[in-house]
């Protein structure tokens, strides 16, 4: 309904050069106008508000945490270093790390390498391959959990990353899918240059098509950055050696320990939410454009 | 693959020179490099079909056999035909999962979709500022949703929560959303609502590519704004819609770490996700069964059931599409 209010106030702003404007509708658009930004104001507030009150709360002492204050009388920063003695978060962030960067290197280069050969290259089968990557990306993980539990357990690899990873050197759906949108817009004019100067297919992919869709390998990377920082089951069903744990399984250990003590530690439970946030919001604000464009084409395209 | 005749003009829009020149590339030459591109292409692809075989056809295959079977991963498995579904009917517990997941995914669903379609409306406004709100709707869904739970733990406790003192403001007594069984769905749908910002990105982008011209014929044509946003933005981004209905649809009914945070079968005293297992859903109940209880076999065949139960949801989603999703194709 406010698409049309926006089109309303176009066409009333045109009206106002063309002809002058009666005071009555100039009032009314102007009151729409409010009413709009009120309304998404109060929207941001009821959004951005489970925020602040989580970084808040993590300021505060054990006794006042949950007051009805927002701001922390006095702001206890020594939350934040008290919080590693909790839980052996350091272990954790390396952990992290480490699932995270394998996990996004190695489904960058098997996603753009599928699809380059999906977008551009002609080979027999080539349809049902595409058909394949639809299907998979529309099937329940949760249908393949049991069995492929069982591959890793059969090849040793359960409490050791690999489970978390290597899967991702065969491509994941959704990334060929987003990255093919790409290949498909680049003129074929440049490749006819490169192949004419005896640059075979995989020079082409290489030194032209590659650096062409960087901006969407980007945006990949991002996603599987995400979607490995907040995995939660892969974590919780592979790493029980707590020398393992990723940050997520550690703060989900962090609150059921909770149950048995006291409720003293909600502060430094919320000092690490936060802390496992951080990085993900920071990532965000650099790379937003291809955060926001990648989402945006999944959509799009899809 | 049939090969095209030399004269044929490329589907990929290489240009005329190529093929306008018949004598410089003999028949020979030319299927050396069709050849050329086929091994190529399959080089490229190749990883996909491995993993596809590894990693879904494979356990899929092996998912099935399993679910006629009864194995604990420490004895080889036995088969024991049909027991595992027959055994479902009788499973307290699986129904009371299954009942919940659709009561969580009819209710979340069509909500997210209406929050996020009523934020990207109000962005798609030229309103000012319009990164600084963009961002802040989807600040939540970047939050990792271990951290989020952990959240939300506390914003929906019925003692200093902050939903309820937000409701207090407005003079509404608010429930115990974690302790009445009867709020305790509703409470993951306002969780769930909280995080529709990549959803809202998605049809904030097919809002800006409604063309501007269409709207300004209706006005012309005296359509009110009501019909305008029924017959040119809707039919407009109806194919984004139907593509976050089904994600969203496959998401809501595989609901997994938000419950199993919040809602701990090993936190209550009771050994219930919720209270009287209101926040039992099938994926945690799965989960249970198989790295609990070891009862792989019939893990996989409540995996069986829920992948028909997508499968069937998906076409009934894709056959009602046919009727309201516009496309250019359906246009002429």
């Amino acid at each position: 309904m406010s698409a049309a209010v926006a089109t309303q106030t176009v066409t009333a702003d045109r009206a106002a050069v063309v002809a002058p404007q009666t005071p009555g509708r100039q009032f009314t658009a102007i009151l729409r106008r409010l009413v709009l930004y009120l309304t998404l104001i109060i929207l941001a507030i009821i959004f951005i508000g489970p925020f602040a009150w989580l970084i808040s709360n993590s300021l505060k002492d054990a006794a006042h945490v949950f007051d009805a204050t927002w701001i922390p009388q006095p702001v206890h920063w020594d939350n934040y270093v008290t919080m590693f003695q909790a839980a052996p978060l350091l272990q954790g962030l390396r952990n992290s790390v480490i699932v995270a960067v394998l996990a996004v290197s190695s489904v960058v280069v098997s996603s753009s390498m599928v699809a380059y050969g999906l977008a551009r290259l002609r080979f027999p089968g080539s349809n049902i391959v595409f058909l394949g990557v639809l299907a998979t990306m529309m099937l329940p993980g949760a249908v393949t959990m049991v069995p492929v539990y069982l591959i890793f357990k059969q090849l040793h690899m359960v409490n050791t990353f690999q489970p978390l990873w290597v899967g991702n050197l065969f491509g994941s759906p959704f990334y060929i899918f987003l990255l093919r949108q790409f290949f498909l817009t680049i003129p074929q004019e440049i490749v006819e240059a490169a192949r004419v100067d005896g640059a075979n297919y995989y020079r082409v992919f290489i030194s032209i098509m590659l650096p062409l869709v960087r901006p969407a390998m980007l945006a990949v990377a991002i996603f599987e950055f995400q979607g490995s920082w907040n995995n939660f089951m892969g974590p919780l069903i592979y790493l029980q050696d707590p020398n393992l744990r990723t940050l997520p399984l550690l703060l989900q250990i962090f609150v059921g320990s909770l149950g048995q003590g006291g409720q003293m530690l909600w502060n430094l439970l919320f000092a690490v939410s936060v802390m496992i946030t951080i990085p993900m919001i920071l990532i965000f604000f650099v790379t937003q454009k291809y955060f926001i464009q990648g989402i945006a084409t999944t959509g799009l395209k899809g | 693959m049939s090969t095209p005749s030399l004269a044929e003009s490329d589907q990929r829009g290489r240009p005329a020179a190529t093929v306008a020149a018949p004598g410089a590339l003999k028949p020979t030459r030319r299927s050396h490099l069709q050849r050329e591109e086929a091994v190529a292409g399959l080089v490229f692809v190749l990883p996909f079909i491995l993993g596809f075989m590894i990693f879904t056809a494979g356990p899929m295959l092996a998912s099935l056999y399993l679910s006629f079977t009864s194995y604990d991963v420490l004895n080889p498995p036995v088969w024991v035909g049909l027991h595992n579904y027959r055994q479902m009917v009788g499973d307290q517990l699986w129904l009371k999962s299954l009942g919940n997941t659709f009561f969580y995914a009819f209710l979340h669903v069509p909500l997210a979709m209406l929050t996020a379609l009523g934020l990207a409306l109000l962005l798609n406004t030229r309103v000012r500022g319009l990164s600084f709100f963009r961002t802040a709707f989807y600040l939540p869904t970047i939050t990792p949703v271990v951290a989020a739970s952990v959240l939300w733990l506390r914003i929906l406790g019925s003692q200093n929560g902050l939903l309820n003192a937000a409701l207090g403001l407005l003079h509404i007594p608010g429930p115990s959303w974690l302790l009445d069984a009867n709020w305790v769905k509703p409470a993951l749908v306002i969780f769930g609502i909280w995080g529709v910002g990549g959803t809202m990105v998605i049809y904030l982008a097919a809002l800006q590519q409604v063309p501007k011209e269409m709207h300004e014929a209706a006005v012309v044509d005296g359509a009110n704004p009501f019909q305008r946003f029924v017959s040119i933005t809707i039919p407009m981004i109806s194919g984004v819609l139907f593509f976050t209905l089904v994600l969203g649809s496959i998401g809501a009914l595989q609901l997994f770490t938000q419950a199993y945070i919040i809602f701990p079968v090993d936190g209550s005293s009771t050994h219930e996700a919720g209270p009287q297992n209101s926040a039992l859903f099938y994926v945690p109940n799965l989960f249970e069964q198989a790295f609990s209880y070891f009862h792989m076999g019939y893990a996989s065949a409540l995996a069986w059931i829920l992948f028909i139960i997508i499968m069937i949801i998906t076409l009934i989603q894709v056959r009602g599409s046919r009727r309201f999703v516009y496309t250019e194709a359906s246009r002429e």
